[in-house]
C-alpha cells in the first residue's frame, strides 16, 4: 500500500473533527470520499496536504512515516490538493498561476516566454486547452478557473492528486474533460482522492467509495454494487425515503413576469411568468447568462431594455433594497462572497437583511435567530453566537436561507441553493423549499444540477448563450432532454 | 466548441486594439489605466510652458523638478512593495529623517568617513524596515498599527540622537552626492532611476518579487504553493527600509543641514503616487510604471503650482483633488469589466 493513514485525530478546541481514521490506498487508483458537510473530508484532506497539523495518528507514504509540517512538504512528497474554495491570485495571468513557486529561470530572472510556452504545454497535455495562459484569472469563467486549478495541480505531476467537488461548477463538456483526465490519471499511475457531493459520478468515477461521517469512516462501498442511496442512508445515518419532495399542483395567480429583459453581452430577451406556488428552475451551462438574469430581476444589475411585473404591477428596481421592498428575495450563488459576513456571529447573520429602523431589538434579533436556527435545523443547535465560518457549507447555506426568509418575500429567488452541500443537508433545504412554495411563496431556481433542475421544479427554463431556449413541463420532460437544448443539440 | 464563454473567447482571439465595456485592451491586455495616466502626464506637460511663461522647460526648473521628485520617488517604490503585499508603510517618513540624522552625525560627530556614514545610514532604513516587516508577517499584526507604532519610534529616537540640528556642510564629501549634477541631471535622480529600473527587474522577473504581489491577492494560495509568505512581506518592508535610508541620505546630502524632523509626512505623498499609479490598498495590484507616472504627477502638479505663485496650503489642497480624481477614474474603468 502507497498511502496509509493510521488512527489520525484532529480536534479544533473542543470540537473533535476527526476521531481516529484509518485508510489504506494504492496507486493507480481512484479513492472517492463522500461524506455530509462536517463529517471530516476537508480536515482529513489538509492534513494530507500539510495544511493543517494532526493531533495524533500517522500517515506513511510508500512505507516511510509521512510528516508534513506545512503544505510545502506535501508537495515535496509528490501530494498535489485541488481545494473546493478557488486559490488562485486573480490579478495573476493563468501562466503564473500555474507556475507559482516553479517558474522557470534564465540567468537568474523569471523567463516568461519559456513559462507561457510551459504553460500552455501543461493544458494542451491534459485537455484544457481553450484557456489562454496570457489571460488574468479574474477575465475567465469560474470554470475555466476550476480547470486551471485542477491543472496547477498537475504541474509537478504529483504521485497523489487530491481533489475536492472539482465538478461543482462545471458542466458539459467541461465535465466530460475532467472525467477524462482523472481515468487518464488513474492509469498513469496516480492516486486520485476525489471528494465530491455527486454521488452518480462518484460512483461512476471511483473503485472505492468511502463513506464519513462525524469524523469516522463509516463505510467502505464497491460502487459496482453501491447506489446513490445506500451511500446516502449511510451518511445521513438515517433512512432517506425521497430526495426530493412531491410537486404541488395548484398554483395562484402570476406573481412575477418578465417580458423581453435584456442586458448587452449577458442575455437577450428572456420572457417568463412564475405564479404564486410555482417553481420555476433555470437550467443552463456556466456563462448562458442565468445568474445575470436573476441579479437583474432583483435590481442588481439594471436591464438594458424589458420589463418586470411583480404582480401585475410593473416595476423597475434601481436598487436591491427596492426589490426587497416589493417581496423579492436573492439567495446569491456564492455564500461565502456574497451571501455571509464570515466574521460576524450567525445570529447576526440571520439578521442582515431585516435591521431597519434607528434601533435594533436585542430580543427581536435574538428570537428571529432562535426561531430560524429551530426552523431549519441548521448545526450545531446554539450556534447563534458562533462566527459564521465556523459553520460547515451546508449549515452557512441554511443560514443564508433563513436571513431571506426573514424578510417575509413572495418571491424567493435561489441562485445554486446546493452548491457543495452534503446530499442530508439538500434534502431538508429541499423540503424547506417545498413547504415555501406549498405556503404560496414563487420559486425562481437558478441550479447547475440537473437532477435538481427537473426534480425540484414545475417548469424549466433552459437558458442557452443568453437566450431562453425553451421552456419545459418538469414532470414531462427528462433530464437528457433539457440537457440537449442547453448544449444545443437536437433531442427527438 | 459552441459553449466558448464570450469572456474568453475575447482573450484567445487577442486583436491588436479593442474596447470592451470602457476598457481600452492591446492584444487583450486592458491598458486603460496607463493610457489615462500617460494622458495626465502629458496634458500636464502641456499646460506647462503657457501657464508658466515658459519657465517650465527651462533647464533650471527641469533640475529642480527631478530633486524634488527624487525621494518621493524611492519612497514610493519602496512603498508599492508593502502595499503590493497589502501592507502600508507609514514609517518611510520617519526612516528618512533617522537615516538622515544618523549619516550627517556620524560624519560630523562620529568622524566616519562618508561612505560608511552613507552605508550605515542605508542600513539603519533596512533595519527598521526589517523590524517592521518581521512583526507584521511573524506576529500577524496589522500593518497599519506597526508602522505606526515604527513612526513615533524612530522619530523619537531620531530626537533622542539630537534634538538640534547638524549641519555637514563643512564636509564637501558629504553634501556631493545629493548636489551634484551631469549635464544637468542630478546624480540623486539617477540613484532614483537605477533603483526603479532594479525594482522592476525584481518585482517582474524574479519569484521573490513576484511573491510579493501573490501575497497581496491571496495569501493562502502563495502559502499553499509552499512559498514563504513570511519572507516576502519582510523582504516588502526591507526593501521599503532600504528606499526611504537611501532617501533619507540623499536628502542630508542635498540639503547639508539635517533637521530632526527631516522627512516628517513624507509617506502621505508615497502612497498617494503609489494609489494614482493604479496601486490597490488592499494589495496585489499594481505596478512600477504606474507608481512612476504617479510621482511623475504629484512631482508636476508641485512644480507648476509653486511656478504659479500658488500658496502651498492650496497645493494640498489641489493634491487632494487629483488623488480622488484618479482613482475615480480608475475605479470606474474597472467596474464596468
Amino acid at each position: 500500500m502507497s498511502l496509509v493513514f493510521h488512527d489520525v485525530r484532529k480536534s479544533y478546541g473542543s470540537t473533535e473533527v476527526l476521531r481516529g481514521v484509518s485508510l489504506q490506498a494504492a496507486y493507480g487508483e481512484v479513492v472517492a470520499i463522500v461524506g455530509a458537510n462536517g463529517a471530516g473530508k476537508s480536515t482529513l484532506i489538509k492534513i494530507l496536504a500539510g495544511a493543517v497539523p494532526k493531533d495524533s495518528g500517522s500517515l506513511e507514504l510508500d512505507g516511510q512515516p509521512l510528516d508534513l509540517k506545512e503544505p510545502r512538504d506535501a508537495i515535496r512528497q509528490g501530494i498535489c490538493t485541488v481545494y473546493q474554495e478557488l486559490s488562485l491570485v486573480l490579478e495573476l495571468s493563468v501562466a503564473e498561476n500555474l507556475l507559482l513557486g516553479v517558474l522557470p529561470m534564465r540567468r537568474g530572472l523569471i523567463d516568461w516566454g519559456a513559462a507561457h510556452a510551459r504553460a500552455k504545454e501543461i493544458l494542451a497535455s491534459i485537455g484544457f486547452d481553450t484557456i489562454d495562459t496570457q489571460a488574468k484569472i479574474h477575465d475567465l469563467s469560474i470554470a475555466k478557473q476550476q480547470m486551471v486549478e485542477i491543472a496547477k495541480a498537475l504541474v509537478s505531476k504529483p504521485k497523489i492528486l487530491v481533489l475536492d467537488e472539482p465538478s461543482a461548477v462545471l458542466s458539459g463538456s467541461d465535465l466530460e474533460s475532467l472525467y477524462a483526465l482523472v481515468g487518464q490519471l488513474r492509469d498513469q499511475g496516480t492516486l486520485v482522492v476525489y471528494v465530491s457531493h455527486r454521488l452518480k459520478e462518484v460512483l461512476e468515477l471511483a473503485d472505492r467509495v468511502v463513506v464519513m461521517k462525524d469524523g469516522f469512516f463509516v463505510a467502505e462501498l464497491d460502487p459496482k454494487e453501491a447506489t446513490e442511496n445506500d451511500i446516502i442512508t449511510l451518511m445521513a445515518g438515517r433512512q432517506i425515503e425521497a430526495i426530493y419532495p412531491d410537486r404541488r399542483e395548484r398554483f395562484g395567480e402570476p406573481a412575477l413576469a418578465v417580458d423581453g429583459l435584456s442586458r448587452d453581452g449577458e442575455f437577450e430577451n428572456v420572457s417568463f411568468q412564475l405564479r404564486a406556488g410555482e417553481i420555476l428552475s433555470v437550467f443552463g451551462l456556466v456563462g448562458s447568462g442565468r445568474s445575470e438574469l436573476v441579479e437583474t430581476i432583483f435590481g442588481a444589475r439594471r436591464p438594458h431594455s424589458g420589463s418586470i411585473a411583480v404582480r401585475g404591477a410593473a416595476k423597475h428596481f434601481t436598487m436591491p433594497a427596492k426589490a426587497i421592498k416589493t417581496g423579492l428575495a436573492l439567495v446569491t450563488e456564492n455564500r461565502q462572497r456574497t451571501g455571509l459576513v464570515l466574521g460576524l456571529k450567525v445570529g447576526e447573520n440571520i439578521n442582515l437583511a431585516t435591521m431597519r429602523g434607528p434601533f435594533l431589538s436585542m430580543a427581536k434579533r435574538r428570537s428571529n435567530a432562535e426561531q430560524m436556527i429551530t426552523e431549519l435545523s441548521i448545526k450545531p443547535q446554539h450556534c447563534s453566537n458562533m462566527e459564521a465560518w465556523q459553520l460547515s457549507g451546508g449549515n452557512q447555506q441554511k443560514v443564508v436561507l433563513s436571513k431571506w426568509l426573514l424578510t417575509n418575500p413572495s418571491i424567493l429567488i435561489l441562485d445554486e441553493p446546493t452548491r457543495g452541500v452534503d446530499m442530508a443537508t439538500r434534502v431538508d433545504i429541499y423540503q424547506k423549499i417545498n413547504e415555501l412554495a406549498v405556503a404560496g411563496l414563487s420559486i425562481l431556481m437558478v441550479s447547475s444540477d440537473l437532477t435538481e433542475a427537473v426534480s425540484m421544479a414545475d417548469r424549466v427554463l433552459v437558458m442557452r448563450h443568453g437566450q431562453v431556449v425553451k421552456v419545459l413541463d418538469a414532470a414531462q420532460t427528462s433530464e437528457d432532454e433539457v440537457l440537449a437544448y442547453a448544449i444545443g443539440g437536437h433531442y427527438e | 466548441m459552441n459553449n466558448v464563454n464570450p469572456m474568453d473567447k475575447a482573450h484567445t482571439q487577442n486583436p491588436l486594439v479593442t474596447v470592451r465595456r470602457g476598457r481600452l485592451m492591446v492584444r487583450g491586455k486592458d491598458v486603460t489605466m496607463p493610457v489615462i495616466l500617460s494622458v495626465v502626464v502629458v496634458a500636464l506637460a502641456l499646460i506647462a510652458s503657457p501657464l508658466t511663461n515658459g519657465v517650465f522647460f527651462t533647464g533650471n526648473n527641469l533640475t529642480n523638478l527631478m530633486r524634488q521628485m527624487t525621494i518621493t520617488g524611492l519612497l514610493s517604490l519602496g512603498m508599492l512593495f508593502v502595499i503590493l503585499t497589502g501592507g502600508i508603510d507609514l514609517a518611510v517618513g520617519s526612516i528618512v529623517g533617522f537615516s538622515a540624522i544618523i549619516a550627517a552625525g556620524l560624519t560630523v560627530r562620529g568622524g566616519f568617513p562618508v561612505w560608511a556614514s552613507f552605508l550605515l545610514g542605508t542600513l539603519a532604513g533596512a533595519g527598521w524596515g526589517l523590524v517592521s516587516g518581521f512583526l507584521v508577517a511573524w506576529f500577524k499584526l496589522a500593518p497599519f498599527v506597526v508602522t505606526l507604532a515604527m513612526t513615533t519610534f524612530v522619530r523619537g529616537l531620531t530626537y533622542v540622537y539630537s534634538e538640534i540640528a547638524i549641519s555637514a556642510r563643512d564636509f564637501p564629501s558629504f553634501t556631493a552626492l545629493g548636489s551634484a549634477l551631469v549635464y544637468g541631471i542630478p546624480i540623486s535622480t539617477m540613484i532614483m532611476v537605477v533603483f526603479f529600473i532594479l525594482g522592476a527587474i525584481f518585482l517582474n522577473r524574479t519569484p521573490l518579487g513576484r511573491s510579493t504581489i501573490a501575497i497581496g491577492g491571496n495569501a493562502e494560495t502563495v502559502r499553499l504553493a509552499g512559498i514563504s509568505v513570511v519572507k516576502g512581506i519582510i523582504t516588502a518592508y526591507v526593501i521599503s527600509g532600504i528606499c526611504s535610508g537611501v532617501g533619507g541620505i540623499l536628502l542630508a546630502s542635498r540639503l547639508g543641514n539635517v533637521q530632526p524632523s527631516l522627512g516628517n509626512s513624507y509617506e502621505l505623498d508615497a502612497i498617494a503616487a503609489c494609489v494614482i499609479g493604479g496601486a490597490n490598498l488592499a494589495g496585489g495590484k499594481g505596478t512600477v510604471q504606474g507608481t512612476v507616472m504617479g510621482v511623475l504627477i504629484l512631482a508636476v502638479m508641485n512644480n507648476l503650482l509653486s511656478l504659479r505663485n500658488v500658496e502651498p496650503y492650496w497645493q494640498w489642497v489641489f493634491k487632494g483633488v487629483i488623488i480622488v480624481a484618479v482613482v475615480l477614474l480608475h475605479t470606474r474603468s474597472q467596474k464596468r469589466g
